[in-house]
């Protein structure tokens, strides 16, 4: 058991070397954008003067590594810095939407997870059969068309006719049922989105283990197609569904820009688009790096897992 | 008064799909088995025996479709039986034993859950009682700790283990009929003892029919009531075991029972300076010693065998060697002349001296490259041949192993045979013109009769291009019919080491004796004479 924690925390560790490392790129990144800020912030009629005092205001005086090492040490000490076109801290910005992003994607996820498992099961299950078919067609349709076309298409059939809001306002008055409600397009198309992915894989990984000797033993033990499939091959295509599913997860987070804008959802992929939109680089900075944690923590726990559903990595010899 | 057979097979026909086209696998086969009879089935690979096998049960393999003919089962037509009906037989009056219970036993679930599923899924007995049930067969089994060793996982536990765990399950109904498919095949010699007498122990207490299949005689012979020998999806004859051992009566049978008599007369003994020398190597892996103090040598126009069951240091030693796996201590000697211990360091010529065939021909051959270029390379990069020479060469390497050169040139791997892409692994050999050849259990992945080709055919070679041989080997009828010399191994110690006539004649280790004596004979009565002897001692 105790090797179990080794490896989380080593995954813990390289995990956070690979955070630094995306810190420095996202840093470079941004230092790499042409123009000058201040002049953005202040326009074109801005004095030399202004312009200087905001620069020294800002810090860009300093070198750049000076300035991303500010920057790190804040943002390990929880401190984004301040937003500069609301002149309001980050973390406090950041805050309310990253509950709202995870809601979208939790809500998102609960409906495209099982789905997608069971229609890939089933698929497998099932395979060559015209429900195989048309379910990988469908599902194929879905991820071949763009997020914001599948956006306005549920807007066109779902919102037009007044069953489901196209837009998500909320206020104080705002249930958790209203939002589940009110979101229900969005999440709608992200499932879309991501289904297909997750339910092919499913159905590859299973239909991978069909023909292992050990399946055809369960097959000879006269077991029903479906316990043989659910009790023989999916516990043995665990590592690689769990991985595919990490992965679309970390998607619904960070692929939500394109979702959140046509909605109008005020979640983090709203705020990157208004902060590149203003020239606003620490929350963009600050949001690109929650993007990066997103994905480092899901395949950490896409590895632990698959590790802890494997009898032979758990159980030595 | 004859009572009502359980199982009758008649004209059975089964096909399996290449493409688009069905070819027949089995061509109108009849068996008849009565009741606690056990049945053997012999033959090569492709014979049809493992597609029979499961059509007992109604069941044809993905891509295989039963094409004709009727099988029953105590009053039920398998073949137009309802699926349902079918899989309420199966596991619960006609259970499978497979040939690798390695890959038979699902990998994510513990041995018990795995035999309780069958008797509480068919509704046979609750889980407890199924429970209790297969602690009394593992002990039955002979299987250590058997109230302990249901509750691990099959990669905890090993192969012999595993094989018998996988018997004890297939009774876990009380079936009338089990299909044994090979199922000591993949097992050592001296675990192949205990499993055979663990099966057929229960066979009996049970009065359990059973249809044993194998391509090894001396086992069946010890198994079955009677053999069926097949060929091609045909019947080539059937027989009580005792009277087709005695007087097989076609020539087919006659020339499966004399593959084993290919003997090659030892050579003298050599002098000189050998071709190779080991001396007090100790190697392994990690920390641990896989080899500890091992010392032979191998002479020109000469083969060392070297034998040991699995994990006994036997391909170590050949790492060792080609210098894959550096030793820890000692050293190898080739001609006299220390080789450096590691492959990177020795030089061209060094290298071309030693070549490998391999067990597995089918990995081993890189099925991207025709024979020309999988012949050609080693001529190419040893020897500096190009053009016409290399073109020739290639030729004569085919003609040496005795395939037609214009046919077979330009073909892939895919193309061939088993014992043909061995043959290509002999010529990618020869090509290097090396002194030593480390035959990796080369015929392991053969058949009897294909075996027997390689064996002569490596035996033409050493004669005429004056080869020595390092052969490594878990089959003794193997050692007997092409070693020199025989080096023992045994937990990565030599045993024993010697010429093959005294070695074999008066095996002076305890060990060596029990390897020797393992090796099932063909005589109905060899495995109950063992256990008579081994009990006495």
């Amino acid at each position: 058991m105790h090797g179990i924690w080794t490896m989380i925390r080593q995954r813990l560790l390289l995990g956070m070397l690979t955070l630094f490392i995306i810190s420095a790129v996202i840093f470079g990144a941004t230092e790499l954008l042409p123009g000058d800020l201040a002049r953005e912030l202040l326009g074109q009629s801005a004095t030399e003067e202004t312009l200087a005092a905001l620069r020294e205001q800002l810090g860009l005086n300093e070198s750049a590594p000076v300035r991303y090492w500010n920057w790190l040490t804040g943002v390990l000490h929880g401190d984004f810095g301040m937003s500069m076109a609301t002149n309001k801290p980050i973390s406090e910005l950041v805050g309310t939407r990253l509950g709202n992003t995870l809601f979208l994607a939790l809500y998102a996820a609960a409906l495209a997870v099982p789905i997608s498992l069971t229609l890939g099961v089933l698929a497998a299950l099932w395979r060559n059969s015209i429900f195989d078919r048309a379910s990988n067609a469908l599902a194929l349709t879905a991820i071949s068309f763009p997020e914001f076309f599948v956006a306005y298409i549920l807007i066109l059939w779902l919102a037009q006719s007044g069953i489901f809001p196209s837009m998500v306002r909320m206020t104080e008055a705002t249930t958790t049922l209203d939002f589940l409600y009110m979101a229900f397009l969005p999440a709608l198309t992200l499932t879309l989105v991501v289904t297909a992915h997750m339910m092919r894989m499913t159905r590859a990984a299973i239909i991978n283990l069909l023909a292992s000797p050990y399946i055809e033993m369960a097959r000879l033990k006269g077991m029903s197609p479906m316990r043989v499939v659910l009790r023989h091959a999916v516990p043995n295509a665990l590592a690689p569904i769990i991985n595919v599913v990490a992965l679309n997860l970390a998607y619904l987070i960070t692929g939500v820009v394109v979702v959140e804008v046509v909605f109008v959802y005020p979640g983090l992929g709203q705020l990157m688009i208004d902060a590149v939109t203003n020239r606003d680089i620490p929350v963009v900075q600050a949001i690109a790096l929650i993007f990066a944690c997103a994905y480092v923590l899901l395949n950490l726990l896409a590895d632990v897992l698959s590790t802890i559903t494997n009898p032979r990595l758990m159980h030595r010899k | 008064m004859e009572e009502d057979p359980l199982l009758t097979i008649t004209d059975l026909r089964i096909e399996g799909r290449s493409g688009e086209l069905w070819h027949p696998i089995v061509k109108g086969v009849n068996l008849s088995l009565r009741r606690g009879e056990v049945l053997g089935l012999i033959g090569e690979s492709g014979a049809g025996k493992s597609t029979l096998g499961l059509a007992a049960m109604g069941f044809a393999r993905d891509g295989c479709r039963i094409a004709g003919g009727s099988i029953d089962f105590d009053g039920i037509n398998l073949r137009t039986a309802p699926e349902a009906q079918r899989r309420s037989l199966r596991g619960k009056r006609i259970a499978y034993v497979a040939q690798s219970a390695a890959a038979s036993f699902n990998p994510a679930h513990k041995l018990i859950d795995q035999y309780c599923e069958c008797p509480v899924v068919h509704g046979v007995m609750p889980r407890e009682q199924a429970e209790a049930d297969a602690f009394e067969l593992y002990r039955r089994m002979r299987l250590p700790n058997p109230e302990a060793i249901g509750f691990r996982y099959p990669h905890q536990v090993s192969g012999g283990q595993l094989q018998r765990a996988m018997t004890a399950m297939a009774m876990a109904c009380r079936p009338d009929l089990i299909i044994f498919d090979e199922p000591t095949t993949a097992l050592d010699v001296t675990t192949q003892i205990e499993v055979l007498a663990a099966i057929r122990d229960i066979v009996r207490q049970f009065g359990t029919a059973a249809i044993y299949i194998t391509h090894d005689l001396a086992v069946v012979a010890q198994m079955a009531d009677r053999i069926k020998v097949l060929l091609r999806g045909h019947e080539v004859e059937e027989a009580d075991t005792r009277s087709m051992l005695a007087a097989p009566r076609e020539a087919y049978t006659k020339s499966l029972w004399a593959v084993r008599s290919f003997a090659r007369a030892e050579r003298p003994p050599a002098t000189g300076t050998p071709v190779v020398s080991v001396r007090n190597v100790t190697a392994g892996y990690g920390a641990v010693d896989v080899l500890k103090d091992v010392s032979f040598d191998i002479h020109h126009r000469r083969t060392v065998a070297v034998v040991g069951e699995s994990g006994s240091g036997k391909s170590t030693t050949a790492r060792v060697i080609t210098g894959l796996l550096p030793p820890r201590k000692g050293e190898v000697l080739f001609n006299g002349k220390v080789l450096p211990p590691n492959f990177k360091v020795r030089s061209r010529e060094e290298l071309r001296q030693c070549q490998m065939i391999y067990q597995m021909a089918d990995t081993a051959l890189n099925p991207k490259l025709r024979l020309r270029e999988l012949i050609g390379r080693p001529a190419e990069m040893y020897l500096g041949l190009k053009g016409k020479a290399l073109d020739s060469r290639i030729r004569d390497l085919l003609a040496l192993i005795e395939l037609e050169p214009d046919t077979f040139i330009d073909r892939l791997p895919s193309e061939l045979s088993g014992g043909q892409k061995q043959r290509i692994g002999i010529a990618r050999a020869l090509a290097a013109e090396p002194q030593l050849i480390i035959c990796d259990e080369v015929t392991s992945a053969l058949d009897q009769i294909v075996q027997e080709g390689i064996l002569k055919l490596l035996d033409r070679l050493q004669a005429e291009l004056n080869l020595a041989y390092m052969f490594i080997t878990h089959d003794l009828a193997t050692v007997k019919s092409i070693a020199d010399e025989v080096v023992v191994m045994q937990r990565g110690v030599v045993v024993e080491r010697g010429p093959k006539a005294a070695l074999f004649a008066e095996p002076k280790e305890e060990y060596t004796n029990l390897l020797l004596s393992s090796v099932p004979e063909m005589d109905p009565d060899w495995l109950n004479r063992l256990l008579a002897a081994r009990a006495g001692q």
